[in-house]
């Protein structure tokens, strides 16, 4: 496994935003919550692989764009009715700044 | 702290649906104990009926098993039955001694069938049908013996005798009266009921009076009698063979309990408009009370006074139970019934009500609506109740159908809003027939979850199977099942006072007033003002709110970008690959060979996939990358073009036909005037998208009649139309009134839009907006009165006075243009 990556500044996220990072991995989407945790979940939703990135944040969920799945940050897991789960990458916040981890 | 004890007495579908609401606001505020006489947890007692049917099992219609009281916290004294009430030590005592102390007491006991004081209405196989254990003896007498007796023709009773008639038995109906069910039918329909029950192999005998049942030889009933007609010799009354007798002869009120306790009876439990009832400590919810001198035998009201109790119980203390309007379904599979409201209008109620009927009766089909004053209040339907939601619903919010009133009886697909068109009717569709089309559920998935999760209104369907929760176009149909599936339980939702999402209980009307009478500008305080459930909202309220803020107070709240969907927050459609569709601005569907030139070099330039010609009559450039987007529409942007919002809740496009300017019919210079209104309205926010038309002549080539506004030039000016729609449901729109210049095209059009933007509903296109506040009031505000006109208009234009294209925003601002960049990792390969 490989070690920490840095990734930007929190400010360059907005609040309940998110940003797009390409990684070797495919696309991570990092979220930022109202109260500015941060979230990384791979970018393609369990549905229809809708990008989780550019979907509404809100509370520690996010809305896919494409039809609604409501995907929970902190694991990945569609909210139910729905069923499946998105890939998540570990997120650390130190001092204003982001890191991730690969898996 | 420690918790306060609240004791439920009852464990039925009123009290423990009261118990469900209070756990929603405050599910740490008691400790909970409930008693419940029957030996199970709280089922869904009206699906009592497809059990004896056969329809159903026992299974399927609990509601509450055993696990979830374990898993709610809440104590459950199963088989208790709760026989005396000590106001002055505050606890109640249950037959076998176990003893509760209460802080607060609910009462929710129900109601006791009436048994007819007849000799013999004591013998072995004389019963009520009231719950499992009637229902089960009916199931057990089906399969040994032959002759069943029903006595009462109400709704019960006539679900009572179906069930035992497929079960196998002889079924007679005794009923006292002249027709079936004449506390919810008139005359016409239940003679029509009776029909095909008759053909189904029930028997009925009207007019009767049971004098008394008889004793068998084997101690069990055999036999009832009736009373002797007037005329016939006393002593010879009629005999019939009975060896099961179900009395479905009316309920009472279960108040024993609490009138040994001397809490005030009259009819029922008086209770006051919070369910309280003479004792404070003491509430009381169900069949058992009366309030406003009514008892209610049906749960939609049983429901409503549920929410109201755990308002109070939770110490919020701002619901009132004001009282319910009532519909009836039959639950008999195959018979199609439904009534609501004062249905009788002329026949017993002389007060100036009018009947609008339709009879066929070789169809099968009867209606009959009762209207006073413009107002719908009551219907009955039989053959053909689609549309008993819809009426049901125009009944109780007192809605005035003036306008709809000649086409009234037809249903709602021809007055429009989201209907049932063209489906087939929910109760005889199959199980995997698809309803909703956006999420793929079908007819069986939606029962399953009516059934296996005690579901009750479309809010709650949408909750659990997303059917729909999109496109909304078959919510007419699901609406329709669930009334099939659930009956008279069913709760239509009222558009009025809906909440607007879960995370409120505040509807849109209520929220758009308070932000403007509270004059507030943001998000947040909006939420923490009205006591938002939720920290930050949800995808459906979050935009409504950002839309009601910055249209109530332009110039002063600010717009947030991430309350809004993705196309809006990107400027450009997202397509299903996670691309976006670029659509330019072509003033009035016009362009020059430059625009035409620099479109075709992006394409190039981009590798744009498709390029298309929009249904909206311009060109789109479909599938660009997301990082790329600032880039196209900087080239765009320098040769002078500007978003065309194809993506926005906003000004659409203006379509305009040549007109005068070129075409040898034209009376006006459509194009131009497209392109002046389409200018003035450039980046116009509305509820919902708005679309425009101006044609030169009647001949009306861009279609103006369907659309938000339609302009149709004649010689002598211009014909303005509004609120038509080409989408989801196809809309004509309506005249709103003729004027001379292009000048008052623009006032007259402004004010319109002006008015849609201040008082329409998020997601409501205008045709929504106008049925709801009624075309009447549109003309007194945008025609009938000039200053009125003037300052909607002027309003508009302030709030338009300053707007910048949001495409050349993004180019020039590197803050925003970071929502376009991707982050490139630098990853160490180890
Ligand atoms: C691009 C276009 C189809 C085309 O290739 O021609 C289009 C594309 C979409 N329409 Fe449309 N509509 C397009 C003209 C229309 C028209 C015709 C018109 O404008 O004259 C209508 C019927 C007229 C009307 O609106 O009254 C139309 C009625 C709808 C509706 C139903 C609206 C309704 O109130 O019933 C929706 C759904 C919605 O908005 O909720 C919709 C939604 C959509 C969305 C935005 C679906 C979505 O949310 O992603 C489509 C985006 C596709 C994409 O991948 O970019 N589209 N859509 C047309 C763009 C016109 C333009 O130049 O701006
Ligand atoms: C066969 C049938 C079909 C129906 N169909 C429909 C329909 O289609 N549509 C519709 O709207 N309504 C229908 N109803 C009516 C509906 O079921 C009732 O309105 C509803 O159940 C009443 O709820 P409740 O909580 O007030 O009473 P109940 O559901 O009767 O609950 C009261 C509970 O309290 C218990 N209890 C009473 N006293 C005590 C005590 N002292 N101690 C402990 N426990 C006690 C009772 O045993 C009972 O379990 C139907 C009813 C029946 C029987
Ligand atoms: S009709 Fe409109 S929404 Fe439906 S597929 Fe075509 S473009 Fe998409
Ligand atoms: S792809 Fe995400 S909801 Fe369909």
């Amino acid at each position: 496994m490989s070690g920490w990556i840095k990734v930007c500044a929190l400010d360059e996220i907005a609040p309940q935003g998110s940003r797009v990072v390409a990684s070797s991995q495919g696309d991570i989407a990092l979220f930022r919550t109202a109260d500015d945790r941060v979230f990384g979940l791979h970018d393609k939703c369990p549905h229809k692989g809708g990008p989780l990135s550019q979907g509404i944040v809100h509370g520690e969920t996010v809305t896919c764009p494409l039809h609604g799945f409501k995907i929970g940050l902190k694991d990945g897991e569609a909210v139910a009715p729905d069923k499946g789960c998105a890939r998540r990458f570990e997120v650390k916040l130190e001092a204003g700044t982001v890191w991730l981890q690969l898996n | 702290m420690k918790k306060q004890k609240l004791v439920v007495v009852g464990n039925g579908m009123a009290g423990i649906r009261a118990v469900e609401e209070l756990l929603k606001l405050a599910p740490d505020l008691y400790d909970i104990t409930v008693f419940g006489a029957e030996p199970h947890g709280n089922y869904n007692r009206i699906l009592l009926s497809p059990v004896l049917a056969g329809e159903m099992t026992i299974n399927d219609i609990i509601l509450n098993p055993l696990g979830w009281y374990a898993d709610n916290g809440v104590r459950l004294h199963v088989g208790k039955t709760v026989t005396k009430i000590d106001r002055t030590a505050r606890k109640v005592i249950a037959a076998d001694g176990t003893e509760e102390e209460y802080d607060r007491l609910l009462l929710a006991t129900g109601s006791t069938p009436f048994m007819l004081p007849v000799p013999g209405n004591d013998l072995p196989g004389v019963i009520s049908y009231r719950d499992i254990k009637d229902t089960d003896e009916m199931i057990a007498t089906a399969a040994t013996h032959k002759h069943a007796v029903v006595i009462g023709g109400g709704l019960l009773g006539l679900e009572a005798a179906n069930g035992l008639k497929l079960r196998g038995m002889d079924v007679t109906v005794v009923h006292l009266m002249p027709w079936l069910m004449e506390r919810q039918l008139d005359r016409a329909a239940a003679d029509m009921l009776k029909t095909s029950l008759e053909a189904r192999g029930l028997k009925f005998l009207l007019e009767k009076q049971t004098e008394a049942l008889i004793r068998g030889e084997s101690g069990r009933v055999a036999a009832l009698r009736f009373k002797p007609a007037p005329g016939d010799d006393p002593g010879g009354g009629l005999e019939i063979p009975a060896d099961l007798v179900v009395m479905a002869a009316g309920i009472r009120p279960n108040t024993a309990l609490a009138e040994s306790a001397r809490i005030y009876c009259n009819r029922g439990i008086v209770v006051n408009d919070t369910m309280q009832t003479y004792d404070p400590r003491i509430y009381a919810v169900g069949e058992c009370v009366a309030h406003r001198g009514i008892a209610y035998g049906l749960v939609a009201p049983l429901f409503e006074q549920a929410k109201v109790c755990a308002n109070h119980l939770a110490n919020f203390g701002i619901a009132r139970y004001t009282g319910s309007v009532t519909s009836t379904k039959l639950k008999v599979t195959g018979i199609d019934l439904f009534s609501c409201g004062n249905f009788m209008g002329g026949q017993n109620g002389k007060g100036g009500t009018d009947e609008i009927l339709l009879h066929d009766p070789s169809g099968g089909v009867y209606k009959k609506l009762v209207v006073k004053n413009d107002v719908l209040v009551g219907a009955v339907l039989y053959g053909d109740t689609a549309d008993g939601a819809w009426y049901f619903q125009l009944v109780k919010e007192g809605q005035n159908i003036h306008q709809i009133r000649d086409h009234l009886m037809f249903g709602q697909n021809h007055v429009g809003d989201v209907g049932h068109a063209g489906v087939s009717k929910a109760a005889a569709m199959a199980d995997d027939a698809q309803v909703c089309g956006c999420n793929g559920v079908c007819k069986g998935d939606i029962v399953k979850a009516i059934k296996s999760q005690g579901l009750f209104t479309l809010e709650d369907v949408r909750k659990h199977t997303k059917a729909s929760s999109s496109c909304g176009s078959c919510t007419g149909l699901v609406e329709q099942i669930l009334a099939s599936t659930v009956g008279g339980a069913y709760t239509p939702s009222e558009s009025k006072d809906k909440p607007m999402c879960g995370c409120t209980d505040h509807s849109h009307g209520v929220v758009r007033q308070t932000i403007r009478e509270r004059h507030l500008l943001t998000i947040p305080d909006a939420m923490h003002y009205m006591e938002w459930k939720t920290p930050s909202g949800c995808p459906s309220c979050r935009p409504a709110l950002n839309y009601y803020l910055i249209s109530t107070w332009p110039g002063e709240a600010k717009d947030d970008p991430q309350s809004r969907f993705i196309n809006e927050r990107a400027h450009a459609n997202i397509q299903k690959d996670g691309t976006y569709s670029v659509i330019p601005r072509m003033w009035g569907g016009l362009t020059t060979p430059a625009e035409l030139r620099t479109i075709a070099d992006v394409a190039e330039k981009y590798e744009v996939p498709t390029v298309k010609m929009t249904g909206g009559a311009r060109i789109d450039l479909l599938g660009i990358k997301k990082e790329d987007l600032p880039k196209v529409w900087a080239d765009l942007g320098a040769a002078g073009m500007v978003s065309g919002h194809a993506y926005g809740k906003s000004i659409r496009t203006v379509k305009t036909c040549v007109g005068a300017e070129h075409c040898r019919f034209g009376t006006q210079r459509s194009m131009d005037m497209g392109v002046k209104l389409e200018r003035m309205l450039f980046g116009m926010g509305a509820p919902h998208k708005v679309k425009l038309a101006v044609s030169g002549c009647p001949r009306n080539c861009a279609e103006a009649g369907i659309k938000d506004i339609g302009v149709i030039g004649v010689d002598s000016g211009y014909e303005l139309y509004v609120a038509g729609n080409g989408g989801i449901k196809t809309e004509v729109a309506a005249f709103l009134c003729k004027v001379k210049s292009d000048e008052e095209v623009m006032e007259y059009s402004g004010a319109f839009l002006q008015l849609y933007r201040e008082e329409g509903f998020y997601l409501e296109r205008t045709c929504h907006y106008v049925a709801r506040v009624g075309l009447d009031h549109v003309k007194a505000a945008v025609v009938n009165d000039p200053l009125k006109r003037k300052d909607l208009y002027e309003r508009l234009l302030f709030a338009l006075q300053d707007y910048e294209d949001p495409w050349q925003a993004a180019v020039a601002k590197p803050a925003v243009r970071r929502e376009y960049e991707v982050i490139k990792l630098e990853e160490v390969t180890a």
